[in-house]
């Protein structure tokens, strides 16, 4: 049997990395580095691409403010219903991103089910850039909280009880050991998403719109490029691969250096 | 013991059947219709009219023109202009285009509490609009109708766009979902949505009106479906679902 089924292995795994790498390595053969420098000296690619930078890291900064301390909650505190939580939390994770664009026009549209509030107090999130960082914080926010109520998990609690009975309060704990033992964690789960966020397309066009400068991030332009210029939405495709590629590189760093491998289970 | 590698082969023969599922060439299956967002109810009605033997896809016009010279092969093309299937022509991708239908080009509104009552009112502080963006053909047609105003009205009227949708749905469900107070939609968009949104038409100097056009993709595997189905939109049950949706006829040359 291992006979027959060592090759068969090596097959598959032959398999699956050629379906996977032969459409990336595809957008950087048709595309020339000069290709690549021009696409991006075009004012169009250049507003998405700043726009796209400057909407993730606000979305970003959102998701670590709130989610750091909210996946500490989840992971240190045994609660009724915790296990109902985590799974509404991570629920956006496998939502299709139209899904995720109706449920958001649904809730926080004109006619949402908060449309008025927001209204009233003069909130304006669809067609602007804010609805971009909403949809951006709504399907990557579940990236981190997952990594981070592991690694927060992963902390040793004796680490956390020896902090608390040297009189460091609650507060203090959670700064000074609790989020510097999870570290790796948490910037694996950062990078995570980050990625996510750089790619989002279907709720930012259905929630935010696409106009150049307010809501077309680089996914959006390279949609609109698609049919009219396919060398310049490869360009712009090879700038996103890029970046997703470097953040990737990032997190296995990250978790490597630490030597804990579960980190991104 | 043997079971992984039956797994393995079962895998690949349903790969491999899914692979073959559309390689008869005897024009026996389904005719493959790529066709422009704003066909999607006449369409629809016309496959359910003629068997349901139809397998129609919608998008803006100028991508599945795109998805065209990438090797994508339906059996026919129908878009949202004429100038898309001209220029497929003259690459060699499809054959000669017709032209099958009219559209008209409104400003669409919710049809209840409108902020918007005219063309007028568009420019207006605090208007918001959607509109097709400038690569799909309810895009260009928008632009050009713009472009036959007086420059500072063409003018204002952009500064108030708010998103450029990739196809005609994109700008019906921005204003059906209130995120816009107008928006520039072909009046069959506005019929379809069954009372939600209101027509107010555009005067005639602005030429408002295009065509569209059909053509029969090269290579298509159901070269004898597709003509039929061609045949149908200019005279027969998809002509008759055509005006139904309230496409105009073909404009005479």
């Amino acid at each position: 049997m291992s006979r027959a089924f060592a090759p068969l292995l090596v097959l598959a795994l032959a398999v699956a990395l050629a379906f996977l790498t032969v459409p990336v390595l595809a957008i950087f053969v048709d595309t020339s580095p000069g290709r690549l420098l021009d696409s991006l000296g075009d004012p169009v690619a250049r507003d998405a691409l700043w726009l796209s930078l400057r909407t993730t890291l606000l979305a970003l900064a959102i998701i670590l403010l709130v989610g750091t301390p909210a996946a500490y909650l989840l992971a240190t505190r045994r609660f009724p219903g915790r296990a109902l939580v985590l799974t509404l939390v991570e629920l956006p994770l496998v939502l299709p991103p139209a899904v995720a664009g109706i449920a958001l026009l649904a809730a926080l549209g004109p006619r949402g089910l908060l449309g008025g509030a927001l209204q009233d107090a003069g909130i304006a999130l669809v067609l602007q850039t804010a609805g971009v960082v909403v949809a951006l914080v709504f399907v990557a926010a579940p990236f981190y909280l997952r990594q981070a109520e592991a690694a927060f998990s992963a902390v040793d609690p004796s680490q956390l009880a020896a902090s608390r009975t040297l009189g460091a309060g609650e507060a203090r704990t959670f700064a000074r050991v609790a989020v510097p033992a999870a570290r790796s964690g948490l910037a694996a789960g950062t990078a995570l998403a980050w990625g996510r966020a750089l790619g989002e397309f279907g709720a930012t066009l259905m929630f935010a719109g696409s106009f150049r400068d307010i809501t077309q991030t680089v996914p959006l332009a390279i949609y609109d490029r698609f049919a009219e210029d396919f060398p310049g939405a490869l360009a712009l495709s090879a700038v996103l691969v890029c970046v997703s590629a470097a953040l990737l590189l990032s997190v296995k760093l990250a978790t490597r250096h630490d030597g804990r491998r579960g980190a991104l289970a | 013991m043997a079971r992984v590698p039956v797994l393995a082969l079962a895998l690949v023969a349903l790969v491999l059947s899914a692979c073959g599922d559309s390689s008869d060439s005897g024009g026996s299956g389904p005719v493959v219709v790529s066709a422009a967002a704003s066909l999607k109810g006449a369409f629809t009605a016309y496959a359910e009219d003629t068997g349901g033997n139809a397998r129609l896809s919608f998008a803006g016009s100028d991508e599945l023109a795109a998805q065209i010279r990438q090797g994508v092969r339906p059996d026919v093309f129908a878009a949202a202009n004429t100038k898309l299937p001209d220029v497929l022509f003259e690459e060699g991708e499809v054959g000669e285009p017709q032209v099958f239908a009219g559209n008209r080009l409104v400003l669409a509104v919710p049809a209840q509490g409108a902020k918007v009552g005219s063309l007028d009112e568009l420019a207006g502080p605090g208007v918001t609009i959607a509109v097709g963006s400038a690569s799909v053909p309810v895009g260009s047609y928008t632009r050009d109708v713009l472009g036959r105003l007086p420059a500072v009205q063409e003018r204002a009227i952009l500064a108030n766009v708010r998103s450029q949708e990739p196809d005609v749905k994109g700008v019906v469900g921005k204003l059906t979902q209130g995120a816009v107070d107008a928006g520039f939609v072909y009046v069959t968009d506005v019929r379809a949505t069954k009372g939600a949104l209101k027509a107010i038409e555009l005067p005639k100097g602005l030429k408002p009106s295009g065509a569209y056009g059909v053509a029969i993709v090269k290579g298509a595997k159901h070269p004898k479906a597709a003509k039929r189905f061609v045949a149908g939109l200019l005279d027969g049950q998809g002509a008759d679902a055509l005006r139904k949706a309230g496409f105009e006829p073909p404009p005479s040359p």
